[in-house]
């Protein structure tokens, strides 16, 4: 019994000085998992560049189900890692539930939201993907020669229906003639997966006269980007820069920089300030992407003109409504 | 709503409920000899992984289409082992299966291709391109059937083809053929086929292996004929909705037809909410539509139309009498 107690007392020592030791960083991957040439990849992309940089260590996970949510939160912040990063909105219930057992440890939510009042040591970094949305829509308008573009959600919930307010405003503001198709497919998280369905939303969407299909849908969305190169149409990418899929169709990406937020944590380290954050055109944290692929899509005139834009909605000369203010839409019908 | 719209929903009916009407068929097949097949999903979601992996690595779609095959069929020889030698509850088996194929997918896409669970994109060897059928161009002057030739009934890949072919068939093996007398025998009365001499083990067996054989075709249309290679979890369903339809058809293959026609146009539908609103002159939620299709299942099953009967060995492991 007492040369249990002595490993025991040892090993918890040993934890102990590790703890104190390490102060790493750690993340936790979503669902999607490392390799999703989206949202994980970036955040894993931002974490290498850290560490490249900076020749620090960062420790990471790829969750299997949803059991390993809050299992992982805690041994993170147990083994004394801070701050602990996460991606994906739906990571933010298991850190709320998570978050008081451990004053100590910083949790960054990348997607998600948890009340700052509640749980002072939760950093929520938001995007506005409304404003990124705009200004690809903007670049759709301008690129259509039928004046009809079309959107492709995902599962139907307010984040998605953000990006194609956000897509439909960019381009009416540019044509306000145009019309704007929207589709989502489906309300399961099963329409994440459907590349089938991503392929006749955007056949249907062509026979109704668009040329530009912007796909916010996970894996469906590339059926919709290969049906779109498939019928010599234009596609739009989402998340990450998808523009070498189908170069001489993708049209841009709209970017939304999860690795610049996962490098910004890591970089402040345990001292990162809490609170909610939210990451607009002005922080680079939205963007559109142009690379080799696109450039001879894009003109010189309309990369003018979405950049003049860019810098209006930074100084607040073009407000772009967001939909998950009021759950309403001033451009859109959903 | 003018003709060439018809025509358009008409021809994304015809591609959605091909691997509907493929799937179908392979359920009917293996409940006709009494094994319930739950795992239709996971059989076609592996054939689609393996078709995509195989036409990609080789370049040649027809070895995509045998690899997709061969790993369809040999799921369901672990579900014949598991349920005719075995006699282990159908039902389990079959879910167990879908779960395997879930994950076996996906974890065999990361090591081979590193791209988070899903296959790269194929080139044009590696899918199956839309056919145009002989006269297409020159019978679309001609009213009304000129362009719904034209438009629907050609330029589909051929595994489209060869999944309506397979309907009369089906019919001809099912009814025409002492295979399928004895096939419709063992789901009825195995004790009776036992009786006389005909091993009910090897029938089932034989009925499995061919819904293998359709489940592969099924899972190769998906990756290799209407995408360009596998996403995880890319069946979404269609299992499922295929057993809906098997129940709504009462188990017959004509009937399979048409159910799967039906399921696929309101599919199609869906994906066209100011149709059906100009049409109907009132705003139709989505989501209805695509819930219709398990709506309708259940009215068939409450016995509002019809009696749905299943086969009356379905489900139960035949224990030869000692």
């Amino acid at each position: 019994m007492t040369f249990m107690t002595k490993i025991l007392g040892s090993a918890a020592a040993v934890a102990l000085s590790a703890g104190a030791a390490l102060a790493d960083p750690a993340l936790i991957y979503d669902l999607g998992g490392k390799f999703d040439k989206s949202f994980n990849e970036a955040a894993f992309n931002g974490a290498t560049r850290w560490a490249e940089e900076t020749g620090g260590s960062f420790r990471d996970i790829e969750l299997q189900s949803e059991a390993q949510r809050e299992q992982a939160l805690r041994r993170f912040a147990e083994a004394g890692f801070n701050p602990v990063v996460t991606t994906g909105f739906s990571m933010s219930s298991p850190i709320a539930s998570v978050a008081a057992d451990y004053p100590d440890t910083k949790f960054v939510t990348i997607d998600g939201f948890v009340d700052p009042a509640e749980h002072p040591n939760v950093l929520s970094i938001l995007f506005s993907e409304h404003e990124g949305s705009y200004l690809v829509g903007m670049m759709a308008a301008m690129a259509s020669e039928t004046d009809t573009v079309s959107f492709v959600g995902g599962m139907d919930i307010p984040l998605i229906r953000k990006f194609a307010c956000g897509y439909a405003q960019g381009v009416k503001a540019v044509n306000p003639d145009a019309t704007v198709i929207a589709n989502m497919t489906g309300t399961t998280p099963a329409a994440w997966n459907d590349p089938v369905k991503g392929s006749e939303l955007a056949k249907a969407q062509i026979s109704q006269g668009s040329d530009v299909i912007f796909a916010a849908a996970g894996g469906t969305g590339l059926g919709v980007l290969q049906t779109a190169a498939d019928e010599g149409k234009m596609a739009i990418g989402v998340d990450s820069n998808q523009n070498y899929l189908h170069p001489g169709s993708m049209l841009t990406s709209m970017l939304k920089r999860v690795d610049v937020a996962v490098y910004d944590s890591m970089t402040a380290g345990a001292d990162l300030e809490t609170g909610v954050k939210v990451l607009g055109l002005a922080d680079e944290g939205v963007g559109y992407a142009l690379d080799e692929h696109n450039e001879s899509l894009v003109g010189a005139e309309m990369k003018a003109a979405v950049d003049e834009a860019r810098q209006k909605i930074i100084d607040g000369e073009i407000m772009v409504h967001d939909y998950s203010a009021d759950d309403s839409c001033p451009a859109l019908d959903f | 709503m003018d003709y060439a719209f018809l025509l358009q929903v008409l021809d994304s009916t015809i591609r959605l409920s091909t691997p509907l009407l493929l799937a179908c068929l392979a359920g009917l097949f293996s409940e006709r000899s009494g094994i319930i097949d739950i795992g239709l999903e996971g059989k076609m979601l592996i054939a689609a992984f393996f078709s995509a992996a195989i036409a990609y690595s080789t370049g040649s779609v027809w070895m995509g289409l045998l690899a997709g095959i061969v790993s369809a069929m040999l799921l369901s020889a672990v579900h014949g082992l598991a349920s005719i030698t075995f006699h282990g509850n159908q039902l389990i088996s079959g879910v167990a299966l879908n779960f395997l194929a879930s994950g076996l997918t996906v974890l065999i896409a990361q090591d081979w291709f590193g791209q988070g669970g899903r296959t790269p994109a194929l080139l044009s060897g590696g899918r199956f391109s839309e056919l145009t059928l002989p006269l297409a161009e020159t019978l679309r002057p001609v009213p009304i059937l000129g362009p719904l030739y034209a438009e629907v009934i050609s330029g589909h890949s051929i595994l489209v083809y060869v999944a309506f072919a397979m309907v009369p068939l089906t019919w001809w093996i099912l009814y025409r053929t002492r295979f399928g007398l004895r096939l419709r025998a063992v789901g009825e009365a195995p004790e009776a086929v036992d009786t006389a001499g005909v091993s009910v083990a090897g029938l089932r067996y034989a009925a499995i292996a061919i819904a293998g054989v359709l489940c592969g075709l099924a899972g190769a249309y998906l990756a290799t004929g209407l995408q360009a290679g596998f996403v995880r979890e890319m069946s979404a369903g269609r299992g499922y909705i295929a057993l809906a339809a098997l129940i709504f058809a009462k188990w017959r293959p004509w009937y399979a037809l048409y159910a799967c026609l039906l399921f696929g146009f309101l599919q199609a539908l869906s994906l066209r909410p100011d149709i059906v609103e100009a049409v109907l002159t009132v705003s139709v939620p989505v989501q209805l539509l695509d819930a219709l299709p398990y709506i309708l299942t259940v009215i068939i099953l409450a016995g509002f139309i019809g009696k749905a009967i299943p086969p009356r060995a379905g489900g139960d492991p035949y224990i030869k009498e000692r």
